[in-house]
C-alpha cells in the first residue's frame, strides 16, 4: 500500500455471473466466493490476442505494451495508481485479459508523466502507447465530452481556453513595461517569448507573464511576442490523441514563426518546450528553444535583488521540464539565488517528481477522472508540499498555479502560497514599484 | 431517406459585437463566424436517421464567412454532399431571403424526403427559417422538434408545444422540420477527418437566383441594450422582503 494511500476497493465484476440455476429444481444458487470456483481454469489463450495486445501493437507507437513481463516496477511510481488502480503493468494485464482499451475509461487516465518509463527494464513506453490508442478512439469520435470541447476550441481559436484570439496579448497592458508585438514591429529580435495559453489568458498566468516581462526588461533582454498571431504549440492536445489537430497547429505555428527573424524561442510552458524540442524537428522545423528558467539562470549575476523573501519554499518539478527533458537545475538555481529563500525538497522530487495531473490531456479531464480517483493528483501533491513545512510552493509550469491553488483550498492548505518562479524573481527584484 | 440540412453562420459571441457605422448591422469585419448550434442539432438528427435506415444527408448553406469549415466538418461527421449558395450580397441576410434562396435550391435539387434546419438562430429577425421554407415550397412543416425518428418511410416527430407539453406525430411524405434539439449532443468531428474532407471532397456551388421578397420588416437601427439603472435592493429578513415584493407587484398592477 502506498504511504497514506486511499486505495479504491476492487470492483466485483463476477458477482452477477456467479449465480447458477439448478436444471432440476429451478433454484438459484449464489456461488460467488465459493471455494471451488478457485479451480476454474482461466488461461490467457481464452482471450483474443488480435483484439487486445495485438491490435495495440499494430499501431505506430503502440508496439511496446506487449513487451511488459510483469515485473511491476512501474506501479508504485505511477502517480495515478496512488489514487486509483492503474499503472502500466495493470493496464497490460487488463488488456491481456480482455479489456478493450480503445473504449475504456482507463485510456484517458494516463497523464504521460513518464515516471513508469524511467524505471521500466523493458522500455514499455506509455508516452507513445497512450497517444497512439487515443488517436484511434478520437478518430472514431470516442472522446470524453470535456476533452471534445477543448479540441473544438483549440481548432477554432488556437487556444484551449476558447478565448478570443485577438485578446491574446491583453495581459501586456498590466506589465508596466513595453512588450513588443511582432506584427506591429517586425524588426529582428533576440528572444521570441512564446507565451502559450495559460500565461496569455488565465488571470494568475497573466500575472506571471507580466512579472517575467519585467524581469527580462530589467536584464536588458531584447524580446517580443507574437500577440494575436500566436496559437498554442499543441503538445497536450497531441498527447490526448488529437494528432490531426496537432498537425494543423504545427502548420499554423511554423508558418507564423517563418514570418519573423529571432534568435531563440523562450516559453514558460514545459509542454510547448517539449513539442518544440522533440516533435517539431521530426516535421522539419528546428528552433533554438529554451524554457524561461533556462534563459534566466545564466543571468543571475546580472540580477540586482532588492527584496528578501524570508520564506521556506519547496519546488515542484514539472514532468515535461524535468523527467522528459532533463532540466532540474535551472529552476533551483534561480530559487537559491533569491535572497532569504530556504529551499526544501519534497520526498518525491527531480526524476521521481510526482505529477500534478495536468499532462497528456489531464488538465481537461478533471470531471471525467473524478469518477476514478480517490483524490486529484494535484491534491496529493499539495499535501506533500505542505508536509515539508513550506509556506510557498514554487512552480514553473503554467498549468500548475491554477491546479495547485485549487488543491490547496480543497485540502485545507490555504496557507500554502502557490507562486511561479517568475513571480518570486520579480518580487525579489523590486516588482512593479521599482520598474 | 434523403435529408437536406440547412446550415448558417453566425457571429461568434466570443467576440465583443459592435454596431457598424451604417447602424443597421453589426460590424462584420472583426468578428469570427461559427455555425448555428441549432443547425448542428439538426445535422446530428439527420445523421442518426441515416445511420438507422440508410440514405443520404446533404448540407446546404449560403456563402457566409468561415462557412467552408462548417461544411467540411459536416462531411467529416458523415454528410454525403455539401452545397454552397453563392452570389448573395455580403452582410446580414434576412431570414425571408435565406428561405427563398434555399427553396430555389431545393426545387432545383429535385427529389428529397426531408429538410431539417435549426428552429432558430441568434440573428433571426423576421421569423423562423424552417416555417418559411415549408410555406414557400408548400411542404408540411413542424417546429421545435426535439426528436425525429424513422418509422418505415415516415418520420415520428416529437415537438415541444410549450408549457411542458410534448406532442408526437407521424410525418408521411416530404416534410420540413425546425429542430430544437437532437437525440444526442452533436458528435465530434476529428480534425484529421475534417482535413481529409478538405483535401478529398469538394463543395458544390449554386448561383443564387433573383428572388422577389415582397413586403416585410426592415431594420431601421440596431444598438446595444441601454442600461436604465432601476434596480432597487430590498433589505430585511425573507418574510419582510417577500411582503415588500408583493406590495410592489400590487402597486405596479402586475397582478389582478
Amino acid at each position: 500500500m502506498p504511504i497514506g494511500g486511499k486505495k479504491q476497493s476492487p470492483v466485483a465484476v463476477e458477482l452477477e455471473e456467479a449465480v447458477v440455476v439448478s436444471e432440476v429444481s429451478g433454484r438459484e444458487w449464489d456461488v460467488s466466493g465459493a471455494w471451488n470456483r478457485m479451480f476454474e481454469s482461466r488461461v490467457l489463450t481464452d482471450y483474443s490476442y488480435a483484439k487486445g495486445l495485438g491490435k495495440i501493437a499494430q499501431l505506430d507507437g503502440g508496439e511496446s505494451l506487449e513487451y511488459c513481463y510483469g515485473c511491476g516496477k512501474c506501479v508504485p511510481v505511477c502517480p495515478v495508481d496512488l489514487v486509483s488502480e492503474y499503472g502500466p503493468r495493470k493496464i497490460h494485464r487488463k488488456v491481456q485479459t480482455g479489456l478493450d482499451l480503445f473504449s475504456a475509461d482507463e485510456l484517458w487516465m494516463c497523464t504521460t508523466c513518464g515516471n513508469c518509463l524511467r524505471v521500466c527494464p523493458k522500455g514499455v513506453n506509455m508516452i507513445e502507447i497512450m497517444p497512439a490508442v487515443r488517436e484511434v478512439s478520437v478518430g472514431d469520435a470516442k472522446v470524453p465530452d470535456e476533452l471534445q470541447g477543448i479540441f473544438e476550441k483549440t481548432f477554432r481559436y488556437g487556444n484551449a481556453l476558447g478565448e478570443n484570439p485577438r485578446r491574446r496579448h491583453a495581459w501586456t497592458k498590466g506589465a508596466s513595461v513595453p512588450v513588443r508585438v511582432l506584427s506591429s514591429d517586425p524588426t529582428p529580435v533576440d528572444v521570441l517569448f512564446y507565451v502559450e495559453d495559460y500565461w496569455s489568458y488565465h488571470p494568475r498566468g497573466q500575472q506571471a507573464a507580466q512579472a517575467f516581462s519585467r524581469t527580462m526588461t530589467r536584464l536588458g533582454v531584447d524580446f517580443a511576442i507574437l500577440g494575436a498571431e500566436e496559437k498554442t504549440v499543441g503538445d497536450s492536445q497531441r498527447l490526448a490523441g488529437e494528432k490531426g489537430l496537432f498537425d494543423a497547429l504545427v502548420e499554423d505555428v511554423t508558418a507564423t514563426l517563418g514570418k519573423y527573424e529571432f534568435q531563440r524561442i523562450v516559453t514558460p510552458d514545459p509542454h510547448a518546450f517539449n513539442a518544440l524540442v522533440k516533435e517539431y524537428p521530426k516535421r522539419g522545423f528546428t528552433y533554438d528553444v529554451l524554457h524561461y528558467t533556462q534563459l534566466l539562470s545564466p543571468l543571475i549575476e546580472k540580477m540586482n535583488f532588492v527584496n528578501s523573501i524570508d520564506k521556506k519554499v519547496t519546488f515542484h518539478d514539472p514532468c515535461y521540464l524535468g523527467r522528459h527533458n532533463g532540466e532540474y537545475d535551472a529552476p533551483r538555481r534561480l530559487l537559491k539565488a533569491i535572497p532569504g529563500i530556504d529551499l526544501v525538497e519534497m520526498g518525491r522530487c527531480k526524476e521521481n517528481s510526482y505529477c500534478c495531473g495536468g499532462g497528456g490531456g489531464g488538465m481537461w479531464l478533471d470531471g471525467f477522472n473524478s469518477n476514478h480517483l480517490s483524490e486529484r493528483l494535484s491534491e496529493r501533491r499539495v499535501r506533500e508540499a505542505a508536509g515539508t513545512g513550506a509556506e510557498i510552493l514554487a512552480v514553473c509550469c503554467p498549468y500548475e498555479v491554477s491546479r495547485f491553488e485549487d488543491a490547496a483550498k480543497s485540502t485545507g492548505n490555504e496557507h500554502l502560497r502557490v507562486v511561479d518562479i517568475a513571480e518570486l524573481l520579480d518580487e525579489a527584484l523590486g516588482g512593479v514599484e521599482t520598474i | 431517406m434523403k435529408i437536406i440540412v440547412g446550415m448558417r453562420q453566425l457571429a461568434d459571441l466570443v467576440e465583443e459585437l459592435e454596431v457598424a457605422d451604417s447602424e443597421v448591422d453589426i460590424d462584420r469585419d472583426f468578428v469570427k463566424f461559427v455555425s448555428n448550434e441549432w443547425d448542428e442539432a439538426a445535422l446530428e438528427e439527420a445523421l442518426l436517421i441515416k445511420e438507422a435506415v440508410g440514405g443520404e444527408v446533404v448540407v446546404v448553406a449560403l456563402d457566409e464567412p468561415d462557412v467552408d469549415q462548417t461544411l467540411y466538418s459536416a462531411i467529416a461527421k458523415g454528410a454525403d454532399r455539401a452545397v454552397k449558395i453563392v452570389g448573395v450580397e455580403e452582410g446580414w441576410t434576412p431570414t425571408r431571403l435565406r428561405a427563398q434562396l434555399l427553396a430555389k435550391w431545393l426545387e432545383s435539387e429535385g427529389s428529397w424526403d426531408a429538410f431539417f434546419t435549426g428552429v432558430q438562430a441568434a440573428d433571426d429577425l423576421d421569423g423562423q427559417l424552417a416555417g418559411l421554407v415549408g410555406a414557400t415550397l408548400g411542404v408540411p412543416h413542424a417546429a421545435v422538434v426535439s426528436k425525429a425518428e424513422p418509422e418505415g418511410s415516415s418520420l415520428r416527430i416529437t415537438q415541444e408545444l410549450g408549457g411542458g407539453t410534448l406532442a408526437e406525430s407521424i410525418a408521411t411524405g416530404k416534410v420540413v422540420l425546425g429542430v430544437q434539439a437532437g437525440r444526442q449532443a452533436p458528435r465530434y468531428a476529428p480534425i484529421t477527418r475534417i482535413r481529409q474532407a478538405m483535401s478529398t471532397s469538394s463543395i458544390e456551388m449554386f448561383e443564387a437566383p433573383e428572388v422577389d421578397l415582397g413586403p416585410g420588416p426592415k431594420v431601421r437601427k440596431i444598438y446595444p441594450p441601454q442600461s436604465k439603472g432601476q434596480a432597487t435592493m430590498l433589505d430585511g429578513d425573507p418574510v419582510e422582503v417577500a411582503e415588500k415584493i408583493v406590495e410592489l407587484i400590487r402597486a405596479k398592477g402586475l397582478v389582478r
